[in-house]
């Protein structure tokens, strides 16, 4: 393994996450609890402690345009069972937020925010459960932004207003 | 009987969109136990708490907030059937309540749109209202015993973590879900690893659907080997992990290993009732729940 280059290095990543509400990161003694209770690290490479470390460290850049960030499931198991009682689920939450702001998205969760953008539901209804719905006795639609207009309206300005329109349709970079 | 309770629904997404039995089941359950409903007009996604809040936690926070202020401009709290607009809901409220800040930038927000917000409701879980019902008050209320049933139950993550933010008693080993199937007369049988993740959340089904999968199969393989009749969850998007990522496990392995009936809880409580398996919406599975229908007598 290469040596870690300085310039690699960002000594403010810690503080960032620490007034992020990760205040405690700094205190990760690398027991690799995370890694242990985690059930996406019994099946990928993936490895809580890893991320811990390197957030601690500073490579910001390493950390956030990896996909590693995107096989937690937020189970919140390794939250639960820091023995420094670090947030450990929050700190990748956290990193998630940071990564998108630096355009690292996956196509898949890009495209599910448009659909929220554009009907207010991440999973919007589709004919079949239109029917099926039907069926059951209940209305076509259900008494959400789908059968709302004004409301969906809201919705759609407060999505301008925090930004969240222009961090989805603004442009991927390339790799994620 | 309890008094009449009343709360706003939040349905969320994958439940009126893609489950809408489950719905069915709540609408045609609570009330029988007292529990008056309220549609929660013009609500959206709640929004996911896996999904947005790690996009852009500010704009999760404030949709959020916005379904909140919804329920408490009709002067209740809300009550869902998912844990994922649970977890939404919980950390949302801690969020507001716990920084000034974050309260006061949604409040702008929100102002816009016209919409106040005290952040002073509360929500609930169906379970969590069921809970405190009491399983022996629901016991006295089956007509019909589902005994001889065997169940794995799933609790699903967001129901009871993180552990600070939630009501249940601090614990490594939860029994109130296992102690409400138990009073429908059926029994929860235990099974390895019944604490484990059903793959859904964090945005890994969207993201990493053949990783998101392979948990659901492990869980799967641990309730096949305990031999239930059928997964008990109260869930809507574990729901829909339990019920797709079978069909498609069988395709994968050219096998019809599984086929385990995925149950929503108040499908179980309404058939030990008495209540029609279609009013229950137990016709419109993806995994057949007849079998499993056969065993209760229905």
């Amino acid at each position: 393994m290469d040596a870690i280059d300085s310039e690699d290095i960002d000594t403010h990543f810690a503080d960032k996450l620490v007034s992020a509400g990760i205040d405690r990161i700094r205190t990760c003694i690398q027991c690799g609890v995370c890694s242990a209770v985690c059930p996406s690290s019994r099946r990928t490479a993936f490895r809580t402690r890893e991320i811990m470390r390197k957030a601690v460290l500073g490579l910001k850049d390493e950390v956030l345009s990896s996909e590693d960030l995107w096989l937690c499931s937020t189970c919140f198991t390794c939250l639960e069972r820091c023995p420094r009682e670090i947030k450990v689920t929050d700190a990748i939450v956290v990193m998630r937020n940071m990564a998108v702001e630096e355009g690292y998205m996956l196509p898949q969760h890009r495209k599910a925010s448009k659909k929220l953008l554009a009907s207010g539901h991440l999973v919007p209804i589709d004919r079949a459960n239109r029917k099926a719905r039907k069926e059951l006795g209940l209305d076509e639609l259900p008494p959400t932004t789908h059968s709302n207009e004004r409301a969906l309206e809201d919705v759609k300005k407060i999505m301008k207003k925090t930004g969240f329109e222009t961090l989805i349709e603004g442009v991927a970079r390339e790799g994620t | 009987m309890t008094e009449v309770q009343k709360y706003s629904l939040f349905l969320g997404c994958v439940m009126p969109n893609r489950f809408p039995n489950l719905e069915k089941s709540i609408r045609v359950v609570l009330p029988r136990l007292g529990i008056e409903l309220e549609d929660l007009e013009g609500a959206s996604c709640c929004p996911a708490p896996g999904v947005i809040r790690s996009f852009d936690e500010p704009t999760w926070l404030a949709l959020a907030a916005r379904n909140l202020a919804l329920a408490e401009n009709a002067g209740n709290d809300i009550i869902t059937g998912c844990n994922g607009c649970y977890a939404t809901f919980k950390e949302a409220l801690e969020e507001v309540q716990n920084h000034p800040k974050k309260l006061r930038e949604v409040r702008r927000i929100l102002k816009d749109v016209g919409v106040r917000f005290k952040a002073k409701s509360n929500a609930k879980h169906v379970i969590e209202v069921l809970s405190e019902i009491g399983a022996e008050k629901i016991r006295e209320l089956v007509t019909q015993p589902l005994s001889g049933i065997r169940v794995g139950v799933h609790y699903g993550c967001h129901l009871l973590k993180p552990s600070k933010n939630r009501p249940w008693k601090q614990t490594q080993k939860h029994s109130f879900l296992d102690e409400l199937v138990e009073a429908t007369g059926a029994e929860s049988i235990e099974y390895k690893d019944k604490d484990m993740c059903c793959g859904a959340g964090g945005g890994v089904r969207a993201g990493q659907a053949a990783l998101s999968v392979d948990f659901a199969r492990e869980k799967l393989d641990n309730l096949i080997a305990a031999k239930v009749d059928c997964i008990i969850n109260v869930c809507s998007f574990c729901h829909l992990q339990f019920e797709m990522a079978q069909p498609q496990l069988n395709g994968e392995t050219g096998s019809q290993k599984y086929e385990i009936p995925v149950i929503y809880y108040t499908q179980l409580l309404g058939l030990a009732l008495g209540i029609d398996p279609d009013e229950l919406g137990l016709g419109k599975h993806v995994v057949d729940t007849q079998p499993f229908l056969e065993k209760t007598g229905r």
